[in-house]
C-alpha cells in the first residue's frame, strides 16, 4: 500500500487563508454572510476559516455546526446506525449567504444531504460550497465554490484530511488505496 | 461509544451503561431537531411505526407518536384495550396480525408484564416496550435519566428518592434498575404496604421516613397514587397519605438547595405532590416532558437501523 | 387371555428384587411370579434389563371432560396416562358442569369403561359447584364411584363448611383432599410472591396463604379425629407443619408434584406462560424441602396435577394464561432424574411414592404392589434411557409443559393395566 502526502501543515494553511479571502471578495465583506461547517473536520476548517476572515475584516462571520447523519441517503442500507451528534446553528439563516464547509468533496452525495438539513432550518439567499479538496467522482451535479486543491484520484483510492483539532495530529492530507473490505 | 446492536427495547435489565451513554447522547442531538422551527428530519423515511396500546395512555403514546412523526416515520395507532382478549383473540393473534401489514416497529403497551418480550419472541419487527404491568416502563427511565443529567450535570454518585407505591410501578422499577446501572445511589420511600421488602433485591435502599429521605437526596421523584389501589385498601386514608408521603413546601424546607422534582405523570395534585411543588423552582416535570420526545426519536432511530432478527416463528 | 412378564427386575416399596423372576397375569390378576415361568398359551414381554414397577397411580389430574375437551378429553387423558406409566388415575371435579353430583360421576366413569383401558376414577366436589357454600351429596357420589372429594382448583375456604364436611366424609368414609390457598391473599397473583415477582412486577402469591390452610385443616383434623389429604404441597413451611402434626399422630397425608420438586420461580423470569401454576413454583430452599419431605415420608406420593390447557390459551399474557402444566408423561422422566438419579430416593421408594402410597391413601387394596393375587397392572420402566421432552411426542392434546427441549432419564417403555398392555414403545 502506498500512502503520499499530497498537503502538509503549511499548504493547508495557506489553502484555508485562500479561501477566506476568495469568499470575502466574492461576497464583498461579511455582511449577510454566515458559515457552517459539516461535521466533523469540515466544521474545524469552518472555524479556521473564520478566524481568517476575522484577521481580514475584524469581525467573525456567524458559525454554526451541521450534522448530517439524519439526512444521508444511505441509512436504510446501513447495519448499525451511525451515531448522531449535535446541529449547532444558534442564529437564523433565512436570506443570509451560506457558506458551507466540507473537507472532502467526492461523490456529493454529503453535500445534498447538507442542502436538505439547511434548507429544514430556514431559507437562505445563497449557499455557496468551499472544500479543502475536490477529488472528482461526483454522483450527483454539484460543484464546490472555493477549492483548496484539486486532487485527481482513482475511485479505488482513498483521500484522509488529518486536522489538528480533531485528530490531535499534525494537518496532513493523504492519498492511498483503499481498505479492502 | 459503543455501537447500538439491539433489535428491540424490552426492558433496562440487559442494557449496558455504555448503551445508556449512547441513547442519551443520541437523545441530545434530537432534542436540537425539537427546538427547531422545522421539526421534522428525513431519518426513517418509509418506515412504518405502528402503536399497539392494549392500555389507556395519552402522554406516552402522544409522545411515541411526535418521536417517530419527526423522523419522517409513518404511524398508526391501534387502541387494542382488553377487549380483543375477551373476544377470544390472543395477544400474540393481534400482533401477528399488524405484523402481517409490514411494520417495521411496534411501540407495545400492556396491562401485563411480559407481553413486550413474548411479541418479541415471535415477531421480526422491532418490538419497544412502552409500558408492561407493573414490570418496566424503559423509555420513561431513560427520558428521566436524561433529565437528570441535563439539571444536575451527571447521574454517578447522586441520590435519587422515589417515593410512593413502589410495587405497583413500572416507573420505580425501570428507574431502579436504569438509575443503578449508571452509579447513582436509589432510596425507595412510601408505605409498607406499597413497597416491597424484595424492592433491596433490586438494588435499591428502603426507607420509610420521608423528612430523612428528602434531607439527602439530590432528585426526588414522587410516583403518581393510583386511585384503584386506595379501593384495595392498601392506604388505610388518601388523607393520611397526602399528610405523611406527600411532597409539598414544608418538607421541602430541609432539601438540598439545588434538589429537582421530578414527576412521571399524570399528577395528583395536593395528594402525591402539592400544586406549589408541581409548579415551583424545583419541578422539571414539563422537561420530562419535553425531553420524553427526544429520548424516543434516539431510540426509534437506533433501534430501526439495526438487522433483522431471528424469531421462534422461523 | 394371559401374560408373561419375562426377566423382570421386580421394584415394589418394600424391596428390589436381586434376580429377575417372571410374572404370570391372568384373567387380570398376577398368578404367579417366579424363576422361569412356563406358560405357552400366554403374550410374553421380556423385560431384560427393565425394572418392572407395580402400575403407577396417579391420585390426581385433571381431564377437562366434560366442558372443555378442547383440552383434554376422557380419551386422550387416559391414551397420556398409560404413555406415562399410569394404570390408574383420579379425575378432579372442577370439570364444566363440576362432578358434584351421580350424573356427572357416572360420565366419566362410563366413558372410562367404554374406553377400557386404564383405570379411571372420578374425584367428587366437597361443595356444590366449588363454591365452599354447601355441602355435596357425599353418600350418592361414593356410590356413583367416586374415590375421594375435592374442591381442588378452590379450596374449602369457609372453615365452618371444612369442619362440616370433614364430619360428614368421616362418615360417609371417603377421602377429602384440599386445595390449600387462602384465596383473600392470592387474589390476581401470578407467582410466588418473592425476589422474582418484586423484580418482575407481578401480584405475588404469598407462602402464608397456602400454609394458613394447612395449619387450619390440621387443627381440624385433630380436632375431629378426622383423615385429610394436602393436594400439591410447594412450601417449606407447609411440609414442617405436616411433618409435626404426623408426628403427633394426625391423621394426614400429603402429595407432590414433579413441577414442585424440579422448578422454581426462577422459571417465570423468561415469561414462560407453561411454567405458570397453582400453587406457584417457589424457591431453591421449598423445592429442597419437598425433596426431603419426599425422602423421609413427610409427603406421602407424587402427583402430577396434569392440567393440560390448549395453546391458545397459554399463548395470552401472564397474567391472563391460566395455571397448569401437562405432567402425565413427563413424570417418570423427571422423577426418575431429579429424585432417583441424585439420590434423594431409591426405586423401591419412588415404587412407595407412584403406586403403593397412593393405593393405600385411596384404599385400593388390590392395587401398589406386585404380589400374586394382586391386580395385573405393571409399569415396565427403562432406567437408563435418555430421552428428550419434544412438543410432538405428547398424546395428550396439549403440550404445556416448562419441561420441552428438557433432557430427561428413565423412560416408560410399557404400561399393563388388569394383563392388558395398554401401552408400549
Amino acid at each position: 500500500m502506498t500512502n503520499s502526502t499530497i498537503m502538509d501543515q503549511e499548504t493547508v494553511q495557506r489553502a484555508v487563508t485562500r479561501i477566506a479571502h476568495e469568499i470575502l471578495e466574492k461576497n464583498r465583506g461579511i455582511k449577510d454572510l454566515c458559515i457552517i461547517g459539516i461535521r466533523t473536520r469540515g466544521a474545524v476548517l469552518a472555524e479556521r476559516i473564520n478566524a481568517c476572515i476575522k484577521q481580514i475584516e475584524g469581525n467573525k462571520a456567524p458559525l454554526g455546526i451541521l450534522d448530517i447523519t439524519l439526512y444521508r441517503d444511505d441509512l436504510t442500507t446501513v447495519d448499525i446506525q451511525p451515531i448522531v451528534r449535535e446541529t449547532l446553528i444558534k442564529f437564523d439563516i433565512t436570506g443570509k449567504k451560506v457558506v458551507l464547509v466540507d473537507d472532502v468533496l467526492f461523490t456529493g452525495r454529503t453535500i445534498r444531504s447538507a442542502l436538505d438539513a439547511l434548507i429544514d432550518f430556514g431559507r437562505p439567499s445563497s449557499i455557496q460550497l468551499a472544500v479543502l479538496v475536490d477529488r472528482g467522482h461526483r454522483e450527483l451535479p454539484i460543484r464546490a465554490d472555493y477549492v483548496g486543491k484539486n486532487i485527481p484520484t482513482s475511485v479505488d483510492q482513498d483521500v484522509k484530511v488529518i486536522l489538528k483539532e480533531s485528530d490531535k495530529k499534525d494537518d496532513q492530507v493523504i492519498v492511498g488505496e483503499r481498505k479492502k473490505k | 461509544m459503543s455501537e447500538w446492536t439491539k433489535h428491540d427495547l424490552l426492558d433496562l435489565q440487559d442494557v449496558s451503561r455504555d448503551e445508556i451513554e449512547l441513547i442519551l447522547q443520541t437523545a441530545k442531538s434530537f432534542k436540537e431537531v425539537s427546538a427547531r422551527d422545522v421539526k421534522k428530519v428525513p431519518a426513517l423515511r418509509g418506515k412504518t411505526v405502528v402503536m399497539l396500546f392494549f392500555e389507556n395512555s395519552t402522554r406516552t403514546r402522544s409522545s411515541f407518536e411526535l418521536a417517530a412523526k419527526r423522523l419522517s416515520a409513518d404511524t398508526i395507532n391501534i387502541a387494542a384495550g382488553s377487549s380483543s382478549v375477551s373476544k377470544g383473540e390472543s395477544v400474540l393473534d393481534t400482533a401477528r396480525n399488524i405484523e402481517a401489514m409490514n411494520v417495521d416497529a411496534i411501540i407495545v403497551r400492556h396491562s401485563a408484564g411480559g407481553v413486550p418480550q413474548m411479541l418479541s419472541r415471535h415477531l421480526k419487527a422491532s418490538i419497544i416496550n412502552a409500558g408492561d404491568g407493573c414490570r418496566s416502563h424503559p423509555t420513561q427511565a431513560l427520558l428521566d435519566m436524561f433529565t437528570i443529567k441535563e439539571k444536575l450535570g451527571r447521574i454517578e454518585g447522586l441520590k435519587v428518592a422515589i417515593v410512593g407505591d413502589i410495587r405497583h410501578s413500572r416507573v420505580a422499577r425501570s428507574n431502579i434498575k436504569g438509575l443503578t446501572t449508571m452509579g447513582a445511589e436509589v432510596t425507595v420511600c412510601g408505605p409498607a404496604t406499597l413497597v416491597p421488602r424484595e424492592v433491596v433485591s433490586l438494588g435499591a435502599k428502603i426507607n420509610y421516613d420521608i423528612y430523612d429521605v428528602i434531607k439527602k437526596s439530590d432528585v426526588i421523584m414522587p410516583l403518581r397514587i393510583q386511585m384503584e389501589r386506595q379501593e384495595q385498601k392498601f392506604l388505610p386514608s388518601l388523607r393520611e397519605y397526602a399528610i405523611r408521603f406527600g411532597i409539598d413546601k414544608t418538607k421541602l424546607k430541609e432539601a438540598k438547595k439545588n434538589v429537582i422534582i421530578m414527576h412521571p405523570g399524570p399528577t395528583n395534585r395536593g395528594l402525591e405532590l402539592s400544586a406549589e411543588v408541581a409548579d415551583g423552582e424545583y419541578s422539571v416535570i414539563l422537561d420530562q416532558v419535553t425531553n420524553g420526545v427526544a429520548v424516543r426519536m434516539a431510540i426509534l432511530y437506533l433501534l430501526l437501523g439495526t438487522k433483522e432478527k431471528p424469531t421462534e416463528d422461523g | 387371555m394371559s401374560l408373561l412378564i419375562k426377566n423382570a427386575i421386580i421394584v415394589n416399596a418394600d424391596r428390589m428384587a436381586k434376580q429377575p423372576q417372571d410374572i404370570l397375569i391372568e384373567k387380570g390378576v398376577i398368578a404367579k411370579i417366579a424363576p422361569s415361568i412356563k406358560a405357552d398359551k400366554a403374550k410374553v414381554i421380556d423385560a431384560k434389563d427393565k425394572l418392572v414397577l407395580p402400575g403407577l397411580i396417579d391420585i390426581h389430574v385433571h381431564f377437562r371432560e366434560p366442558g372443555q375437551e378442547h383440552k383434554e378429553t376422557i380419551e386422550t387423558g387416559m391414551a397420556a396416562a398409560a404413555k406415562g406409566g399410569f394404570t390408574t388415575v383420579m379425575c378432579m371435579p372442577n370439570t364444566n358442569p363440576v362432578i358434584d353430583n351421580r350424573s356427572i360421576a357416572e360420565l366419566v366413569v362410563n366413558e372410562a369403561k367404554r374406553i377400557g383401558t386404564i383405570n379411571v376414577f372420578p374425584i367428587g366436589a366437597i361443595t356444590e359447584g366449588l363454591k365452599s357454600e354447601e355441602l355435596t351429596d357425599m353418600f350418592e357420589l361414593k356410590d356413583a364411584g367416586c374415590a375421594a372429594l375435592s374442591d381442588d382448583g378452590r379450596c374449602v375456604s369457609n372453615s365452618h363448611i371444612m369442619r362440616l364436611a370433614m364430619e360428614y366424609a368421616k362418615m360417609v368414609g371417603i377421602l377429602l383432599i384440599q386445595h390449600c390457598e387462602d384465596h383473600d391473599l392470592t387474589v390476581g397473583s401470578v407467582m410466588n410472591e418473592g425476589i422474582t415477582s418484586a423484580l418482575l412486577g407481578f401480584k405475588g402469591h404469598p407462602g402464608p396463604a397456602e400454609s394458613i390452610i394447612v395449619a387450619r385443616d390440621i387443627e381440624l383434623a385433630h380436632y375431629l379425629d378426622a383423615r385429610m389429604h394436602f393436594a400439591h404441597m410447594s412450601l417449606k413451611r407447609s411440609i414442617e407443619l405436616i411433618r409435626a402434626a404426623k408426628a403427633k399422630g394426625i391423621k394426614i397425608t400429603a402429595e407432590a408434584t414433579p413441577h414442585h420438586f424440579t422448578l422454581t420461580e426462577e422459571a417465570l423470569k423468561s415469561f414462560d406462560t407453561n411454567a405458570k401454576v397453582n400453587p406457584p413454583l417457589r424457591t431453591e430452599e421449598d423445592v429442597a424441602a419437598v425433596k426431603e419431605a419426599l425422602n423421609d415420608g413427610t409427603i406421602d406420593c407424587i402427583v402430577t396435577d396434569h392440567a393440560p390447557h390448549a395453546r391458545e390459551d397459554k399463548e395470552h399474557d401472564l397474567d391472563h394464561a391460566p395455571c397448569g402444566i401437562t405432567g402425565l408423561e413427563t413424570s417418570v422422566g423427571l422423577a426418575v432424574t431429579e429424585l432417583v438419579d441424585t439420590k434423594v430416593l431409591s426405586w423401591p421408594q419412588l415404587a412407595e411414592k407412584m403406586a403403593s402410597a397412593p393405593a393405600r391413601i385411596m384404599g385400593l387394596t388390590k392395587k401398589g404392589a406386585l404380589a400374586e393375587d394382586y391386580d395385573g397392572d405393571v409399569t415396565i420402566i427403562d432406567p437408563k434411557a435418555e430421552w428428550v421432552v419434544r412438543e410432538e411426542d405428547f398424546v395428550s392434546k396439549s403440550v404445556n409443559s416448562p419441561f420441552v427441549g428438557r433432557k430427561l432419564k428413565g423412560r416408560v417403555e410399557a404400561t399393563i393395566c388388569a394383563g392388558k398392555v395398554v401401552f408400549s414403545r
